[in-house]
């Protein structure tokens, strides 16, 4: 090959004489000092010793935004199809119908789910997604505020923060109910004003407590100001009342088959009313015929994005998580209809079972997390004792909320064993 | 001519929809018997919170499911299946094994809030990977947290301003040459900076003397993208970066061709300040049909403080999380990236070794150039400046020419970018790819031009073997239907 590429007598040339050209002062001329390459067998072993060194094999009550739900087996069969793993971007629409036809289902799922009219493909996680939300809220509106309640899981609120700080937005926080753990409307109410483009509410809220969007968008709409509706457990879905009544919806889909895996790969999702969709990120696929007639899907609205767009397009994104989207997809087909709830019921039986064994802080409904209140023991000596017996606690919350000291964010998925739960709820001294 | 017929009479070629398949009742799906009492959700949650059941919600057996993603898989193209040449996207061979470790179970169960002692492996990971990152970039300090490419475009370019910024002016504009990536124009914006867009010159090179120029105290920096999208080393980049320091701005390099240069060339040694890495181009983590990817933003230290929250530190108990970073840009995701794909990249970085990284990188350069002397007689070269990864041709006829591609088992190359040449054909194999599979798809390529000439229609409404003929993406737009309906 060599000899081709430079004319030469077979052996002249070598592999290095493919860079001869650049200049000297970029040429590295040391070997990189990494460790010598190694075997399949080695490397094995390597991340076996170090998933070794992580806790493993316990019971988990951790939730915040991440959650513990069984994976079914054929979520892995079918993304380890080499024909979905290894394809790119379906941009040649003839060969990629199989991951086109997956993402058109996709969207059409979120569709049903969310209650909206519309579904992308998926963007990087929930924080970015409902980021990206707030500031196609502010696009719509033409405004120039975000007011975000506190009840919105506190690391999406500081990607926010981050995304929005050179784009000449304000951001404003509204506080909870102390009682309920609810927005406290009347905080809410102050923090509107006439720049106020989007409002920001998770429901089921970061305190795991079900939010009245129904009212909440009343008092946006009333500003002339868009709800974005996030949710971080998507499994709650399967049960609770879709947010029809917002205007954007943007979510996490972890709880769908996507392994917890130290915070990703995940996928965010966003969904809109249709009449916002020339204003959203991310890709879209559509449906269309081929040239023999049959029904076929494409990528398509790309006006909106950074290849043809540029600098004005709706935003940056490009890379999604498509396979992960593709988890979700093999997991809601599995569950179904009837499956999902049965799930979303089980959650919700669990975590009212120990929540029914512990102070929990708030009134307000709850699907599968609730905050707890620790009483003699402090929420570090809950967790050493509930370490001796392989579970891991929940979330202290003064990290985030310097004012609920001694309070506990636990969660209880269906994979929550009753014993385990018994176990915390002694741990707590309940 | 002869009209192929479409005829797929096999249900794996008509396979319907989910929502087509299903029957009232129908699950694939199996829950343990509950264990706690039964909670009514009217009456936990009340009424109007609980939904009534989802409308056309899916309703399939498990088989269906199965049988229905496997056929679908069967309408995609892959690089399990052969040549995949799109011009910087680097689709080279996903090695299994790191499929297989990623899956480890003590890596896929760890909860980003479990206490930092009980997750020391994964830290010991990460560790292991940032200094693999800087080590080959020859930057001091690196971020695995952006989730892609353009995300790790935008991390870096708040990280200049908040520099700037630091030093007291975050300036106005951003240099961009006209080569780029769309994705380098929208972060800039979404950082708040002015796009300054720069003409190539006649070699597909920036045109250093007009760089010269335009670079004044209103430029925060230039987003330069190395090798360029035409295959191109910047030669003059260290040239570059001299007067961008001089003038007290900053070089920004896109790595997404740093499959050209690792092992060979590494940006930290001659001015660039910080530069993002795609770590499913360059370090084979898979596509997954777009996703999921990871941008890794490696930096020189006067840039480390601003690197985004949190980061790790060793301690004398162990590994943790430091949030204490007042400098930091903040944070740019939930918690700390998407850890599936790092482990994937170290484990590509541990089989290759220092050694191997270089081999691979000469192997890509290689195949690439190998493809440019076959093809130059028959197509022409976009600009004559010697390839690296990457080889750009152009013909008017490119999108045409990429249809008929398939009919000859090959995924297209990229068409019609950079927007700069005219009917752009961008080529790159990667080093993955055979002699055999190479000579096959020059093959092709070759009878395509003749085709042109002698039977032009067989080009023109091709693809003509698929299973989909030629899809009109034209009405998809006009008319978006963008879900399934009931109908």
């Amino acid at each position: 090959m060599l000899d081709t590429i430079f004319d030469t007598p077979a052996g002249a040339a070598t592999l290095e004489d493919l860079y001869a050209h650049l200049p000297q002062e970029v040429q590295f001329h040391g070997p990189l000092t990494l460790p010598p390459g190694k075997s399949e067998y080695e490397i094995v072993d390597y991340f076996r010793a170090r998933g070794a060194e992580n806790a493993n094999q316990h019971a988990n009550f951790l939730g915040a935004g991440v959650y513990h739900h069984y994976r079914p087996v054929l979520v892995d069969a079918v993304v380890s199809r080499g024909e979905f793993l290894t394809s790119y971007t379906p941009y040649q629409a003839e060969i990629s119908q199989g991951t086109l036809t997956a993402i058109f289902e996709f969207q059409t799922m979120i569709c049903q789910l969310t209650g909206m009219d519309v579904a992308n493909a998926s963007m990087y996680d929930g924080s970015t997604a409902m980021t990206e939300a707030a500031m196609m809220a502010l696009r719509i509106t033409g405004r120039n505020a975000v007011a975000v309640a506190r009840t919105v899981h506190p690391e999406y609120r500081d990607v926010l923060r981050t995304y929005t700080r050179h784009q000449a937005v304000r951001i404003q926080e509204f506080e909870y109910d102390p009682e309920t753990g609810q927005v406290d409307l009347a905080s809410l109410e102050q923090a509107l004003d006439a720049s106020t483009g989007a409002v920001v509410i998770q429901s089921p809220n970061f305190f795991g407590v079900v939010e009245n969007a129904k009212q909440i968008a009343d008092m946006a709409r009333g500003k002339g100001a868009l709800l974005v509706f996030l949710f971080t457990e998507a499994v709650s879905l399967g049960l609770l009342e879709p947010p029809r009544d917002a205007d954007i919806v943007a979510g996490e889909l972890q709880s769908f088959a996507i392994a917890p895996s130290y915070g990703g790969p995940f996928a965010g999702v966003l969904a809109c009313k249709e009449k916002y969709v020339r204003q959203m990120p991310g890709r879209l696929v559509g449906e269309t015929r081929d040239a023999a007639g049959h029904r076929a899907f494409c990528l398509t609205l790309a006006a909106r994005e950074q290849h043809i767009r540029r600098e004005k397009a709706t935003s940056n994104i490009c890379t999604n998580q498509a396979l992960i989207a593709l988890m979700a997809t093999v997991f809601m087909a599995l569950y179904g209809k009837q499956g999902l709830r049965e799930l979303a019921e089980q959650n919700l039986a669990k975590a009212h079972y120990l929540g029914g064994k512990l102070w929990r802080r708030f009134k307000g409904p709850y699907f599968n997390e609730f905050v707890a209140a620790t009483g003699p023991r402090s929420p570090e000596e809950i967790d050493r004792r509930l370490r001796e017996l392989h579970i891991l606690g929940g979330l202290a919350l003064d990290r985030f909320y310097p004012e609920l000291n001694n309070s506990v964010l636990l969660c209880c998925t269906e994979m929550a064993a009753r014993p385990d739960m018994d176990a915390v709820a002694e741990a707590f001294g309940a | 001519m002869t009209v192929i017929r479409k005829v797929r009479p096999h249900p794996s070629q008509n396979e319907a929809l989910l929502f087509e398949l299903s029957s009232p009742g129908k699950s694939g799906y199996q829950l343990p018997k509950l264990d706690v009492p039964a909670v009514d959700p009217v009456e936990a949650l009340g009424s109007a919170n609980v939904r009534q059941e989802i409308p056309d919600f899916v309703e399939v057996s498990e088989v269906d499911v199965i049988r229905h993603f496997t056929r679908l898989s069967t309408w995609n193209y892959a690089i399990d299946l052969g040549l995949y040449p799109l011009g910087s996207c680097t689709m080279k061979y996903n090695p299994r094994v790191n499929e297989a470790v990623a899956r480890t179970e003590g890596l896929t169960w760890i909860h980003p809030y479990q206490p930092d002692q009980s997750a020391q492996g994964a830290f010991a990971i990460l560790d292991a990977l940032e200094r693999a990152l800087a080590e080959i970039t020859g930057m001091d300090a690196v971020t695995l947290q952006p989730a892609a490419g353009a995300h790790g475009e935008l991390t870096g370019i708040l990280m200049v301003r908040a520099a700037l910024e630091a030093r007291g002016n975050p300036r106005k504009k951003v240099l961009i040459p006209d080569s780029a990536h769309g994705t380098n124009p929208a972060s800039v914006r979404m950082a708040g900076y002015e796009v300054l867009n720069v003409a190539s010159n006649e070699r597909g090179m920036l045109d250093v003397e007009t760089l010269a120029r335009t670079v004044d105290e209103s430029v925060a920096a230039i987003m330069i993208t190395n090798p360029n999208t035409l295959g191109v080393f910047e030669a003059r980049i260290a040239e570059v970066a001299r007067i961008m320091h001089a003038r007290g701005a900053l070089v920004y390099m896109d790595g997404a061709n740093m499959n050209a240069l690792a092992g060979i060339s590494r940006p930290g040694d001659y001015g660039v300040d910080l530069m993002h890495l795609n770590l499913h181009k360059t370090f084979s983590t898979p596509h997954g049909g777009g996703g999921p990817g990871s941008g890794p933003v490696a930096v020189k230290q006067p840039l480390e403080p601003f690197l985004p929250l949190p980061r790790i530190q060793r301690t004398p108990s162990g590994w943790s999380w430091n949030y204490d970073r007042p400098q930091s840009v903040g944070r740019v995701r939930a918690f700390y990236g998407n850890f599936g794909v790092l482990v994937r990249a170290l484990a590509y970085i541990m089989a290759h070794g220092g050694d191997g990284l270089k081999r691979a990188t000469l192997d890509a350069l290689l195949n690439a150039n190998y493809l440019r002397k076959l093809l130059e007689p028959h197509y022409e070269i976009a600009y004559h400046a010697p390839s690296m990864h990457e080889c750009v041709f152009r013909h008017e006829a490119t999108g045409a020419i990429a249809k008929r591609l398939i009919d000859y088992g090959f995924h297209p190359y990229t068409v019609s970018f950079p927007l700069i040449v005219h009917g752009a054909m961008m080529i790159e194999p990667t080093e993955t790819e055979s002699k055999q599979e190479l000579d096959g798809f020059a093959e092709a390529l070759i009878a395509i031009a003749r085709e042109l000439k002698e039977t032009p229609e067989l080009v023109l409404t091709a693809p003509h073997t698929t299973r989909t003929a030629k899809v009109d993406e034209v009405a998809a737009a006009r008319k978006p239907v963008l879900k399934w309906r009931r109908p």
